[in-house]
């Protein structure tokens, strides 16, 4: 009699096998009308700062990015001046996406009081493997404004001489999951500079790149070499190594470099500050992004 | 000396009935075009309520299918599609939480169990009860949810809200930000079907 319940058993078996089936064939058939275009790969880094320079990211449209960046005094200061801590210079700084291309930023350091204003142009987005784009490319230009009065009140200091130019081209490419590199040739050029000796046109190239350690967490370097010239021989190289922790929507970086300044007029041409003799700035970037426009309707609550 | 007793069952003699039913099940298998509806565009958006802010985007691209014999469904979704406001949000969550490079799609294959409620030829609206196994993030996880079926015309318009949590899918919250995340995300869909026309 159990003949009967074994064939039925198998009956019913195969029945819900072929029902499987049919639902794997209707996933198979959704899946294929699903065309994966050629993704842009996209976070070569994880801030539009890799430690003290530019990366290729910039703002999407709409979103607006407020940057704090702090820069303590040297390590080798001594503990009177408490290693650094007691000295510090800060850059306040906001940067808006007009598109997801074009950024527009402006900023205002302590030191030396300057102001400057920066637009960014990202030419080129890396695609995935076969997509026929290996890197990404993005434009930069900044005009830096010295405000901190001269020597004496009578020192002739018209406005154009205040003025600093940084042009920069950032090449950046993706490698694989963790790690990225970026190549920054880049021009300052000075309207004014102080002896016949220094330049008024600074070249540089900038090299940098970040390694993730975890999901959350990056490791990353910097350094700009000085191509030969007046002011590599009295001025110094800029090392920076930075740590970025990721958290949600924010990017907080711990910096070490031997350059004060936070912009590139800054950074790139008057470095003194020796590895070596322990003239190290300690110091933090921290980025809060805000996006502006009203809500739509899928942000709110079901 | 050489009796033999047939007494273990053989599926053997039950063949013809076997290939009988295999055949009836086979053709019962194969759903026609007509009887399939689909969508490219099909909407779904999430949203979680955190103390730092909301987390919501919104993806337009997802591609479903209703076969309208058996009630079957199932949806592909590419993860990369979904569109946060902030562009750093939308980083983060490909490349940290759901590993889009690693797991592009999400699927989602059941059936409508109640699905002979639905009358194609009545413009109406139905409460359905879908369910099947949704996998994200390379992790797979039985849903059961209500819906709702809505005949226009010749389009059936589908909406359906249920919750996930990220827990469920390995989806790992670092420990920093474990406060800002909620550990609830809910889940909206709203898809317009048309006949399914085969290219």
């Amino acid at each position: 009699m159990y003949k009967k319940y074994v064939f039925l058993i198998l009956s019913l078996l195969l029945g819900l096998a072929l029902r499987a089936q049919a639902q794997d064939d209707l996933l198979a058939l959704a899946q294929a009308q699903d065309s994966l275009k050629a993704d842009q790969v996209a976070s070569t880094f994880k801030g539009t700062r890799l430690v003290n320079g530019h990366t290729v990211e910039t703002e999407g449209k709409g979103e607006l990015l407020f940057l704090i960046s702090h820069r303590f005094g040297t390590l080798n200061s001594g503990s009177y001046n408490f290693f650094g801590l007691d000295q510090a210079t800060i850059r306040l700084g906001l940067e808006y996406g007009l598109t997801d291309q074009l950024t527009v930023g402006i900023g205002r350091s302590s030191l030396e009081k300057t102001y400057d204003g920066f637009l960014k142009f990202r030419l080129l987005q890396q695609k995935a493997p076969g997509g026929g784009m290996p890197l990404s490319l993005t434009l930069f230009t900044s005009t830096a404004i010295r405000t901190l009065k001269g020597q004496t009140a009578d020192t002739p200091d018209p406005f154009t001489s205040r003025l600093t130019y940084t042009h920069q081209l950032l090449m950046a490419r993706r490698f694989n999951e963790k790690f990225s590199l970026q190549l920054a040739p880049t021009l300052v050029h000075r309207n004014l500079v102080a002896t016949r000796a220094e330049e008024n046109n600074v070249y540089a190239l900038g090299a940098g790149g970040r390694y993730k350690l975890t999901k959350h967490t990056s490791f990353n370097a910097e350094y700009y070499y000085l191509l030969p010239g007046p002011t590599a021989d009295n001025f110094r190289n800029t090392l920076s190594l930075g740590f970025d922790v990721e958290t949600g929507g924010h990017v907080f970086q711990l910096i070490f470099t031997n350059a004060q300044g936070m912009i590139e007029k800054l950074f790139i041409p008057q470095t003194t500050g020796s590895w070596s003799n322990g003239d190290i700035y300690f110091g933090f970037n921290i980025s809060r992004s805000f996006s502006l426009g009203g809500k739509k309707s899928w942000e709110k609550t079901p | 000396m050489m009796a033999r007793r047939i007494t273990r069952y053989s599926p053997v003699r039950h063949l013809q009935g076997l290939l009988l039913v295999l055949c009836l099940l086979c053709l019962a298998g194969r759903a026609q075009a007509q009887d399939r509806y689909s969508t490219k565009t099909g909407h779904i958006a999430f949203f979680s309520e955190a103390p730092l802010e909301n987390i919501a985007a919104h993806n337009e691209q997802v591609v479903s299918l209703i076969d309208t014999r058996t009630g079957d469904i199932a949806f592909s979704v590419n993860m990369k599609g979904f569109q946060f406001r902030k562009s750093l949000m939308q980083h983060h969550f490909n490349e940290n939480y759901v590993e889009s490079d690693k797991y592009p799609k999400a699927t989602f294959k059941g059936r409508i169990t109640n699905f002979r409620a639905v009358n194609l030829t009545q413009d109406n609206s139905y409460n359905v009860q879908v369910t099947g196994v949704l996998m994200l993030h390379g992790v797979e996880k039985e849903i059961t949810t209500q819906a709702t079926l809505q005949v226009q015309g010749n389009k059936l318009l589908g909406k359906s809200t249920f919750s996930v949590s990220p827990q469920d899918f390995n989806i790992e919250i670092p420990l920093l930000v474990r406060e800002h995340i909620a550990k609830r995300i809910d889940i909206t869909v709203d898809m317009l079907y048309e006949p399914y026309k085969a290219k």
